[in-house]
C-alpha cells in the first residue's frame, strides 16, 4: 500500500466484510480490511450455524479445511409449557451434502480472514475506525485511533451498532423495537457424551429453536446448538419486550436452563463462556439507505437479518459480495457517485435479501400480534394432545376427547388466526 | 449462578478510561432506569443512598443495548480502544 491509499476500504471483518474483501481481491482490486478486534471474531457472537450453500459461494468446499464444529443433521423445535414440552424434530440423511454447520466465531471468522489474506486482501486487526474521513464534503477514507487511510470506496460492515453509518446520516438512532438482545452460554462436555446425549453421530449435531416456557407471551425465542465438545444455549428477545418485562436477561436464561425439558441437556456440564450480542430484527421497514457517494453498507450494519429463520451470516456474506461487485463496476468506470453505487440496491432487490426481508416484515408484525398463540396456546394444545393419548386413568376417554376438543374450539379464534395470517402475508407480497 | 460467576468466564482487558459515560443528574430524574436491568453484564447499578449511578464499564460485553434502551438518551457509548474490552472465545 502506498501512502495509506487504496482502492477500497472494508470496515469490519465479519462475514459481510470478509466476503466483500475477498470478492474484490479476486477481481484484482486493492482492498484493505480492518477490524477492531485483536483477532477477527473475538468481538463476535451468534447462535449458531452457517449455511453451507451460501457460504460455499464465497469459500468453495470450505468444510474440508475450515474449523467447523458439527454438521447440522437435525432441526428441532421445543414447545414448552411451564413444566412440560412437546418436541418436534426433522432429521435428514445428509449423504455428504450438509446444509449447515455449527461454528465458533473466533475460530471461523479468523479462518475466513486467513483465506482472504491468501487471496491478496490486506488485513489490519486492532484497527478501530473512529470516524469516516470527510474532506471537502466528500468521504475519502477512515480515521483510526492512530492514523488515516484513504480509499475510493468504503464498505461499512461494522455490525449491528454501526456507529459509522450513523455518523454519515445513513442510519438513524436504533430503536428498541428493531433489535433483539441475545444471551448465550456455552458448556463443555466430552464429544462422546454429546453424541450420546443428542443421539447423533460423530461430527453431526442439532440446531434447535425453543418456544414458550419462561419465554412465553414475549417476542423471544431460545436456541440450542451442538458443537464439537460444547453445547450452546441461549435466547434472543426484542429489546422493547425485555424493557417491559423488567427481567434481567441472564436471570431469564437461568429460568430457561432450569426448565425440566431443557435441564437434562446441560446437566453435568461446565460453563465455559457467557456472552451477549444484539441482532437487528431485520424488518424491511428498518433497512436504511445502504449506499451514498463512495460508500455502501452491508451485513448487520444494514439490518440484513432474518431472525425468525435464524439467518444472518448468509445474508451478510451475500450483501458483502453484492457490494463488492458494485465496487468493482464503479472502479472500472472510475465513478464512485451514489448514482453508480445505486447498482448495489438493485442487486439487493433482485437477491434473496430484499425479497425475504419484505416477507419477514409481515411475519414479524404478525407474530408480535399473535405471540401468545405461538408461545402459549400452541405449546399447551400440543402437550394436551400427548396428555390425552398417553394418560391411563379412571377418566373415560370420551370425556378426555371432549375436553380436548372444547379447548380447541374455545381457542378457535386464536387458532384460526395463524393460518389466516400466513395467508394475509402471502397476499401482501403479491402487491 | 450469579452474574459475576458468569462474567468470570470471560477474558477482559480493562481500559483505563470508561467507554461508557452517563450524566448523573439525568439518571437522578429517570424513574425507570432500564439500564439497571436490561444490561446483560449488570454494568449499571443505582446507589440510592448516594444518588449515584455506578458504571462498571470493565464488565461491558459491548452489545450496545443500554444506549438504545435508555429513554433519556443519556448513555454516551463508544467502542473500547484497541486491545481493550471483552474477548469472546466461544462466540
Amino acid at each position: 500500500m502506498e501512502e495509506n491509499k487504496i482502492e477500497v476500504i472494508v470496515i469490519g471483518a465479519g462475514p459481510a466484510g470478509v466476503s466483500a474483501a475477498i470478492t474484490l481481491a479476486r477481481a484484482g482490486k486493492k482492498v484493505l480490511l480492518v477490524d477492531r478486534a485483536d483477532n477477527a471474531g473475538d468481538k463476535n457472537m451468534f447462535g449458531g450455524c452457517i449455511y453451507a450453500k451460501q457460504t460455499a459461494e464465497i469459500f468453495p468446499e470450505f468444510w474440508k479445511t475450515a474449523p467447523v464444529e458439527r454438521a447440522v443433521t437435525e432441526h428441532k423445535i421445543f414447545m414448552l409449557t411451564d413444566y412440560n414440552s412437546s418436541q418436534f424434530s426433522y432429521r435428514y440423511s445428509s449423504k455428504g451434502a450438509y446444509k449447515a454447520f455449527t461454528v465458533i466465531r473466533s475460530k471461523w471468522d479468523n479462518w475466513c480472514v486467513e483465506q482472504a489474506q491468501k487471496e491478496g486482501v490486506y488485513f489490519a486487526p486492532k484497527t478501530l475506525v473512529k470516524e469516516l474521513l470527510i474532506e471537502n464534503g466528500k468521504i475519502v477514507g477512515i480515521k483510526t485511533s492512530f492514523e488515516k487511510f484513504y480509499g475510493n470506496i468504503i464498505i461499512i460492515a461494522d455490525g449491528v451498532n454501526s456507529l459509522l453509518a450513523k455518523q454519515i446520516g445513513l442510519r438513524k438512532e436504533i430503536k428498541d423495537n428493531n433489535v433483539t438482545l441475545n444471551v448465550k452460554e456455552v458448556y463443555k462436555l466430552p464429544k462422546e457424551r454429546i453424541n450420546d446425549r443428542f443421539n447423533v453421530d460423530e461430527n453431526e449435531g442439532i440446531a434447535a429453536k425453543i418456544l414458550g416456557g419462561p419465554l412465553k407471551d414475549m417476542f423471544a425465542m431460545g436456541f440450542m446448538y451442538t458443537n464439537k465438545d460444547t453445547i450452546s444455549l441461549g435466547y434472543g428477545i426484542s429489546l422493547d419486550e425485555l424493557k417491559k418485562s423488567k427481567l434481567k436477561p441472564y436471570e431469564l436464561l437461568d429460568e430457561l436452563k432450569e426448565h425440566p425439558s431443557i435441564a437434562p441437556f446441560i446437566k453435568e456440564v461446565e460453563l465455559v463462556e457467557y456472552s451477549a450480542h444484539m441482532i437487528p430484527e431485520g424488518s424491511f421497514d428498518f433497512i436504511p439507505k445502504v449506499y451514498d457517494n463512495r460508500v455502501m453498507i452491508a451485513g448487520d450494519a444494514a439490518g440484513f437479518v432474518n431472525n425468525i429463520h435464524f439467518e444472518g451470516t448468509n445474508l451478510a456474506m451475500l450483501s458483502g459480495k453484492l457490494a463488492a461487485e458494485t465496487a468493482i463496476f464503479a472502479l472500472d468506470k472510475g465513478d464512485f457517485s451514489a448514482s453508480t453505487l445505486s447498482l448495489y440496491y438493485k442487486k439487493l432487490k433482485n437477491s434473496i435479501i430484499i425479497k425475504d426481508l419484505k416477507t419477514h416484515n409481515n411475519t414479524i408484525s404478525f407474530l408480535k400480534k399473535h405471540i401468545n398463540v405461538i408461545t402459549s396456546l400452541y405449546p399447551e394444545l400440543a402437550c394436551e394432545f400427548f396428555e390425552v393419548i398417553s394418560s391411563a386413568d379412571e377418566i373415560p376417554k370420551h370425556i378426555k376427547y371432549r375436553k380436548f376438543l372444547s379447548k380447541i374450539i374455545k381457542s378457535g379464534a386464536a387458532f384460526k388466526s395463524v393460518p389466516l395470517g400466513l395467508f394475509a402475508m402471502e397476499k401482501c407480497l403479491e402487491k | 449462578m450469579n452474574i459475576n460467576e458468569k462474567l468470570a468466564t470471560l477474558k477482559y482487558n480493562k481500559e483505563k478510561e470508561s467507554h461508557l459515560t452517563v450524566d448523573n443528574d439525568i439518571c437522578m430524574r429517570c424513574k425507570e432506569k432500564p439500564c439497571t436491568f436490561i444490561c446483560p453484564a449488570c454494568v449499571y447499578e443505582w446507589n440510592e443512598e448516594k444518588c449515584l449511578m455506578t458504571v462498571r464499564y470493565e464488565n461491558c460485553l459491548e452489545c450496545g443495548a443500554c444506549k438504545i434502551a435508555c429513554d433519556k438518551k443519556n448513555i454516551l457509548w463508544r467502542y473500547p480502544e484497541v486491545e481493550c474490552g471483552v474477548k469472546f472465545k466461544k462466540g
